[in-house]
């Protein structure tokens, strides 16, 4: 800890104070009320709200579209995360070769995280488009099934968890990357001269060392995939088609916002706030203990 | 650690004969060779969507739904892009990111560094009560408080203006961490010689840190920057009006949906680029800070 502090009795709440001020109207605010707004129901004109307890949240959990939601949303997810991480780890047991030029490929994958989500779905969108999209037609040499996202809802699924990774996997192959150099290369020297080959070698050592990064990533996914997700889910599917790609997210806003039903939208957003805690809970659980392991 | 020390420096010492002998005995390393043409598969599988989507911005209408699908460049490519340009109003869409990505970054890093300041060079009654409140940030993303976040900033008066486009987007707990780790590693030496020398706490921040801070701030502003244009949930809600739209939002309006529009996918595609190109420019020219910033500001 620093000894030398600066004496001034006014200055350091003012210099915190900015911070503070966006944090508390903007983040504790908002949520304060959207806690309180969870247990009122709203008129259908807008113009009284009655107190109704629990009544917002029982009706969610009686409520077979809630429960799709849910479903939905960590099939999205985990899909997202599966093929975000899995291809970074992928990439990232190549590089162990230690060949020549791999700032070069990361610089070539790392890109994508640039493009808005939404953009990428826009993209993605025409590549599965079933009168013009490359990919039904390449689909059409194999099989006679029809890729059509609009009329079956895993086919939509499948756009959205592509577009979603796609942009996010640079990301992870950059924080592999970043793993794979603190390795010491001695580790690496020493485990060839004992005659491991390389997928033992990636197995046995680079994969434990790497191990808290992909414990860390997949994380890091699920968050960004659970509430980053918004913008792919309106630009894209519209939760369509039928509720197949509703996520819990969009769920909120359209109930919301489009719904106008305040009380069931604060419900779903408290519950929410309950799985980001969890979230963050078990993600700074690990940063502690990277910290101790270094 | 000396264990390790000479196990890896007796290892390094027999790995060295294989390594230089290698060249010589075996001429083409067809290891090497298989890693490359994964790595290059890898590449290409990533590139091709965003080629895919190049090359229609270039094509006519007819190319465009032409089966077999042509996968090569045209000559159309300057007439789609004025099109997107003057129907998307780009040039409005694109200022509007641009606004909201560059003031939200540079107010986060001003508001992130002010408040490290204070928590790491001063003690203050309530400092702990501080920290913990910047750390809850963390947990209430915008899509937990969509409804009355929107309220507040209406009343605020808020909606269709600059202000609620960035402010709301300023606070930032990972930029206060970054900053204070960073601060926590600057030596007490340069702090006590500079209060010897009778320099105030603000005079400190401004000649002493801040310059000591360039690197984090420029890989911070690159994070945040990209963060920033690609926002979507937060402009969508608070602008309605053309004039206040932000890029990734007003694409929207050029998606050919099927069955009732013309196929104009080229036209689509050539405001997609005009809309990814600054965001993707930017990690390519800034990779290094922007590399950092994601490494550290995850820490």
């Amino acid at each position: 800890m620093k000894r030398a502090v600066f004496k001034n009795r006014g200055l350091p709440y003012l210099l915190v104070l900015p911070q503070l001020a966006v944090t508390l109207v903007f983040f504790f605010w908002p949520a304060f009320e959207s806690l309180r707004l969870s247990f009122f129901r709203t008129s259908p004109f807008g113009d009284k709200t009655f107190f109704v307890g629990l009544e917002n949240f029982e009706k969610l959990l009686a409520s077979p579209e809630y429960y799709q939601s849910i479903v939905n949303t960590f099939v999205f997810a985990f899909g997202v995360t599966a093929l975000g991480v899995g291809l970074g780890l992928f990439v990232a047991a190549l590089a162990t070769q230690k060949v020549r030029g791999l700032a070069a490929y990361r610089t070539a994958v790392l890109w994508p995280y640039g493009i808005a989500p939404p953009i990428a779905g826009i993209i993605f969108l025409f590549i599965f488009h079933p009168s013009y999209g490359v990919l039904p037609y390449w689909l059409g040499f194999v099989t006679a099934y029809e890729f059509n996202w609009l009329l079956k809802g895993w086919v939509a699924m499948t756009l959205v968890i592509i577009a979603t990774a796609w942009t996010h996997v640079g990301y992870n192959i950059a924080f592999f990357l970043a793993g794979l150099l603190a390795i010491p290369t001695s580790v690496l020297e020493a485990a060839s001269v004992d005659g491991a080959g390389a997928i033992r070698r990636f197995k046995s050592i680079i994969f434990p060392l790497l191990s808290p990064i992909t414990f860390y990533l997949v994380v890091v996914n699920l968050i960004f995939s659970f509430f980053g997700s918004f913008g792919v889910i309106h630009a894209v599917t519209q939760g369509g088609p039928g509720n197949a790609t509703e996520i819990m997210v969009f769920k909120v806003y359209k109930d919301g916002f489009i719904g106008l039903n305040l009380g069931s939208s604060a419900a779903q957003s408290v519950l929410l706030m309950l799985v980001v805690i969890a979230l963050t809970a078990i993600q700074f659980r690990f940063v502690e203990k990277k910290v101790t392991y270094s | 650690m000396s264990p390790d020390g000479t196990l890896a420096a007796s290892a390094r010492v027999e790995a060295l004969p294989r390594v230089a002998e290698a060249p010589r005995g075996r001429p083409l390393d067809w290891g090497a060779v298989a890693v490359h043409a994964l790595l290059l598969a890898c590449v290409a599988v990533i590139a091709f969507p965003l080629y895919y989507a190049f090359v229609i911005s270039t094509q006519t209408i007819e190319e465009v739904i032409a089966r077999p699908p042509v996968l090569r460049p045209s000559d159309h490519m300057f007439q789609n892009y004025v099109e997107a340009w003057t129907r998307a109003h780009m040039a409005r869409l694109l200022w509007n990111s641009a606004v909201v990505a560059v003031v939200s970054a540079v107010g986060k890093i001003a508001i992130s560094m002010l408040s490290a300041f204070a928590i790491v060079y001063f003690d203050f009654r309530g400092k702990a009560a501080a920290f913990w409140m910047i750390f809850v940030t963390l947990m209430l993303p915008v899509e937990v408080r969509i409804m009355s976040t929107y309220e507040v900033i209406g009343n605020l008066g808020w909606l269709n203006s600059y202000a609620g486009l960035t402010v709301p987007l300023m606070a930032s707990a990972t930029a206060t961490f970054l900053f204070r780790q960073f601060y926590l590693t600057v030596p007490n030496e340069l702090v006590e010689a500079a209060q010897l020398d009778g320099v105030g706490p603000l005079r400190f921040l401004w000649s002493f840190l801040l310059p000591l801070s360039w690197a984090n701030i420029a890989a911070l502003f690159v994070v945040l920057f990209i963060f920033g244009w690609n926002q979507y949930l937060w402009p969508l809600m608070i602008t309605n009006t053309e004039a206040m739209r932000v890029v990734v939002i007003g694409l929207q309006d050029l998606i050919p949906r099927t069955g009732t529009h013309i196929p104009e996918w080229n036209v689509m595609m050539a405001a997609a680029m005009m809309a990814l190109l600054p965001p993707v420019a930017v990690i390519l020219f800034m990779q290094r800070w922007f590399v950092k910033g994601l490494i550290e500001s995850e820490k």
